[in-house]
């Protein structure tokens, strides 16, 4: 399995999906090798001793390409001892993040929400970490990096002669025997598959030959800018990993994965199932980056399977990426069930009831909805509060616009939340609203459902297909919004069933569940 | 000799339009006329039209012999009037030939008799009066709203002057005894109950479009035979269902119109077999034995209970801030407020509210105008804060607290 990123530090992320995901297929009986790349920068040495007793850096691998297995021998073995059918992705996830006597105190500790995300490492998966710049998009800050680094170096393809796959790449340009990777070609899929299927053959003929890691292949720290070396290099490395295990199915997420899923399948000869959590058009409108919608393209045709977190996602792919329906199937999120409720409930200290919008602060998820919204109920009922959490790029003109609106008095602005202050944030509040103008899934509603906090969710996002228990709008119908947050704060009655019928709701969503159906999905690629 | 009884019940509610908190003190239109219309048309086409006609057909043809019953709501008689004055018409030509009969309900098809007794009398006197009105004579027999059924309820029917009460022959009631007999509930004096055959009206009202059970496709012929296969000794076979079985529920192309078309001649074929009206069968067959009902019983969902309305506290915490208004409506005199919040006693809009997803809650959805429960819940409580307003009552559960 092909992850993205670690545990997030904002709740809703792709880390958490994964987490779930991988401990749903654990106890379905699947077998998961889990590859991430690491982030490396500042945080880097607030995490090396985190990594060591599992993950693997290039660095420290003067015996193989790229990577090396895990030292710590008992959990290997025990994971390999399972007596089950062996349907693993390639990929990697930080589980070590989660466990709390791995982690060392410091800074670094402040970027994640692992000190309360339950659970030790899930014993039957073995994460391999490979030492990469590559980062999750989910958090816009690092999003708008990698478009900039996208950017800076879309026009050139001279830096990724500083990879091994790169020098290769460099001599069969300068042979004729590839097109130079530059202008059109970094927003032709075909062009991005080429790649792929390149860093395949180099890892097959590595591979083959036994060939240790060579000096070009480590990692330097020189690449920063240069993401389409790295995305190459990545894909080398990860179809060697896949080799290596012999894996029976190549598991990728999400768009910067699909060109190391698609090496990796193709080295191995195995099928390729990719995992939609989100699109291009859900993070950029209808104005999508051509290049990420080149690479979105390419796995999606590439793929033998498409699985989507939502019929909402589904459509997306079909219409817009022109996906083969046959080959999508949907798999809605679950919930990591707490043992624990939230400790919170004194937490209250304005007067008046709350009203919640937390999330990132961009057109996507709809604040300026939520604004328009609250005028209306502040005009009936003045003793009501609008918190607006979250940072992005509107939140500058949301300040302007509840100034407006006559709402100086009735908004507060919190800025990022982080960890307790997350969950601490949906206590204090008498409603959640989740108003987003697109959004693939969407799992914050249902962390407030775990909270007993009632919700109103957006039709236009995926979670409204599986959840019941919650108020549904269509994000551009204000006056019904408005409508509906004046009935969960007056009428008592609709409160208490929105709450207990809720958290009974997102109790039953398992991800135990979902790796079962997740294993019917493998099952129909491997025989 | 057993006797086959069918009853069809005919309701339509007034459904709210989209009553939003913005709306309470600016508007008092509550309800959806145009979706009530668009609805009451096509199922006027699609069952209540061709099935009366069919129905007054077979009468017709049979000269006598086959004979059905109707329960009809006043909020469904209202309507009908106004957008299917023709099915109103073929209702009184029926009845001229005694062999249909039409019970007495609610008129307002309302949960009245399980909280409001005074209310519950009023409507039932209003009902009375209508169908004495349409038919020419005075309903002897009771149905109460979704067969809501009591030692108590029964008590009450008796005390407004009637002969015989429905009720669902549901298991629990009844238990191991047989529904195809009458009853003389606890308590009263002379009423008789009339079971419903819950196991046999079901094969008709919903398997028999039912390509999955294994008794399908049903004719006329396999369903008589069920019935000769009861025991000669049953007295009566109550076969109760909803009109919109026939076209609507299930459409013409299941054969549900033909199956209706067969069904009097199979089962007249039979010397044991014959059709009789409810007022019949209690001047013939006397009671069985004692009926105890100390709690309420209905037709709907696999429990059979009240908790399709009154299952959650949203449906029971709505149901009684309508029924605090109920006072204070009769205290301003004004005929047509008291008209509106009748409308709102109607027991489909708390059907509406029922959270019952994951079992019944799909016929639920089916038969809801709202995508969800919470919705009805909001449009309804929004109405009364207007009403509220309107009849200058306290506040209550409406309220902001």
């Amino acid at each position: 399995m092909l992850g993205w990123e670690l545990p997030p530090h904002i709740s809703g992320g792709l880390g958490t999906a994964c987490q779930g995901l991988v401990e749903g297929l654990d106890s379905a009986g699947v077998e998961v090798v889990f590859v991430v790349p690491r982030a490396y920068g500042d945080e880097q040495a607030g995490r090396a001793k985190v990594i060591g007793g599992h993950g693997v850096q290039l660095d420290q691998a003067p015996g193989q390409p790229g990577f090396q297995e895990e030292p710590d021998e008992g959990v290997i073995s025990e994971s390999r001892a399972k007596p089950v059918p062996v349907l693993a992705g390639v990929g990697a996830r930080a589980l070590d993040e989660v466990a709390p006597h791995d982690v060392s105190p410091g800074p670094a500790d402040q970027l994640h929400v692992s000190d309360q995300r339950p659970g030790a490492p899930v014993p039957g998966v073995r994460t391999v970490l490979v030492e990469s710049p590559l980062r999750p998009y989910q958090d816009s800050e690092s999003y708008l990096e990698l478009v900039q680094s996208l950017e800076a170096n879309g026009e050139s393809s001279s830096s990724a002669g500083t990879t091994f796959l790169g020098r290769q790449l460099n001599e069969q340009l300068s042979a004729g025997q590839a097109e130079p990777f530059e202008g059109a070609a970094i927003t032709d899929p075909a062009a991005w598959e080429a790649l792929a299927h390149t860093a395949a053959k180099i890892a097959k003929e590595r591979f083959l030959r036994g060939e240790n890691a060579p000096e070009e292949a480590r990692f330097t720290g020189g690449y920063g800018p240069d993401l389409f070396g790295e995305v190459a290099r990545y894909a080398q490395v990860v179809a060697e990993i896949a080799l290596r295990e012999k894996v029976d199915l190549v598991h990728a997420h999400d768009w910067m994965t699909y060109p190391a899923g698609i090496a990796a399948a193709k080295a191995l000869g195995v099928p390729l199932l990719i995992h939609v959590h989100a699109t291009e058009f859900d993070r950029s409108g209808e104005n999508p980056d051509p290049r990420v919608y080149a690479l979105e393209c390419m796995g999606i045709h590439a793929a033998d399977r498409i699985v989507c977190v939502s019929h909402f996602t589904g459509r997306t792919v079909r219409y817009k990426h022109g996906a083969d329906p046959e080959k999508i199937r949907v798999l809605h999120n679950a919930v990591t069930q707490k043992e624990q409720r939230a400790q919170w409930h004194t937490g209250r200290t304005l007067k008046g009831p709350i009203v919640l919008y937390l999330g990132r602060v961009t057109m996507q998820k709809g604040p300026d909805y939520f604004l328009q919204a609250a005028a209306k109920v502040a005009k009936l009922r003045p003793d009501v509060n609008f918190v607006l959490s979250g940072s992005g790029d509107m939140l500058p003109s949301m300040m302007m616009q509840s100034a407006r609106l006559g709402l100086a008095r009735n908004v507060f602005f919190t800025g990022f939340l982080r960890g307790k202050e997350v969950e601490r944030m949906y206590s204090m509040a008498d409603l959640y609203v989740m108003p987003s103008v697109s959004e693939p899934f969407g799992i914050t509603p249902l962390e407030a459902m775990a909270l007993d906090v009632p919700v109103i969710v957006s039709k236009q996002s995926g979670v409204s297909e599986i959840v019941a228990n919650a108020l549904k709008v269509d994000y551009w119908d204000v006056d019904e919004l408005a409508n509906k947050m004046l009935a969960v704060i007056t009428y008592a009655p609709l409160r208490k069933q929105l709450i207990d019928q809720g958290r009974d709701e997102v109790g039953r969503m398992r991800w135990d569940v979902r790796g079962e159906l997740l294993r019917t999905y493998y099952e129909e690629l491997v025989a | 000799m057993t006797a086959v009884t069918f009853y069809f019940q005919i309701h339509q509610p007034y459904r709210l339009r989209q009553y939003s908190f913005f709306d309470v003190g600016r508007r008092h239109d509550y309800f959806d006329d145009l979706e009530n219309e668009r609805i009451l048309k096509r199922v006027a086409d699609k069952c209540y039209r061709p099935m009366t006609l069919l129905l007054e057909e077979l009468v017709d043809r049979h000269e006598g012999r086959f004979k059905c019953s109707f329960s009809v709501s006043g909020t469904a008689l209202d309507q009908l009037a106004r957008w299917a004055p023709d099915v109103i018409e073929t209702f009184r030509r029926m009845a001229k030939t005694g062999c249909v009969e039409f019970l007495c309900e609610t008129t307002h098809h309302s949960l009245a008799a399980l909280v409001d007794e005074k209310e519950f009398r009023d409507q039932v006197r209003c009902q009375k009066a209508r169908i004495a009105a349409l038919t020419g004579r005075t309903p002897t027999t009771f149905r109460n709203t979704e067969l809501v059924y009591s030692n108590q309820i029964a008590r009450m029917a008796e005390q407004c002057g009637f002969n015989t009460i429905m009720a669902e022959g549901a298991d629990h009631l009844i238990g191991w005894r047989s529904p195809h007999h009458l009853y003389r509930p606890e308590g009263t004096e002379s009423i008789l109950t009339m079971l419903r055959s819950y196991k046999l009206s079901d094969d008709i009202a919903f398997r028999f479009s039912n390509r999955g059970w294994d008794e399908w496709p049903m004719d006329a012929k396999k369903f008589t035979k069920w019935v000769m296969d009861l025991p000669e000794s049953d007295d009566v076979v109550g076969l109760f269902m909803d009109f919109e079985t026939f076209g609507e529920h299930q459409w013409e192309d299941t054969g549900i119109f033909d199956f209706m078309r067969h069904l009097p001649s199979a089962i007249l074929e039979e010397e044991r077999l014959s059709f009789a009206l409810p007022s019949e069968i209690a001047a013939e067959v006397d009671p069985i034995a004692r009926l105890d009902a100390p709690l309420p019983v209905s037709w709907a969902d696999a429990e059979r209970d009240l908790t399709a309305w009154l299952g959650n506290p949203m449906q029971r915490a709505a149901h009684e801030a309508l029924y605090d208004l109920g006072p204070h409506v009769r205290g301003t005199g004004d005929p047509a407020l008291l008209e509106t919040w009748r409308k709102l006693t109607t027991s489909d809009h708390f059907y509406y509210m029922c959270v019952k997803f994951f079992s019944d809650g799909d016929v639920h959805k089916y038969f809801s105008p709202y995508s969800s429960p919470y919705d009805a819940y909001i449009a309804l409580m929004n109405v009364m804060g207007d009403l509220r307003q309107r009849i200058d009552a306290p506040a209550g559960l409406t309220s902001p607290q």
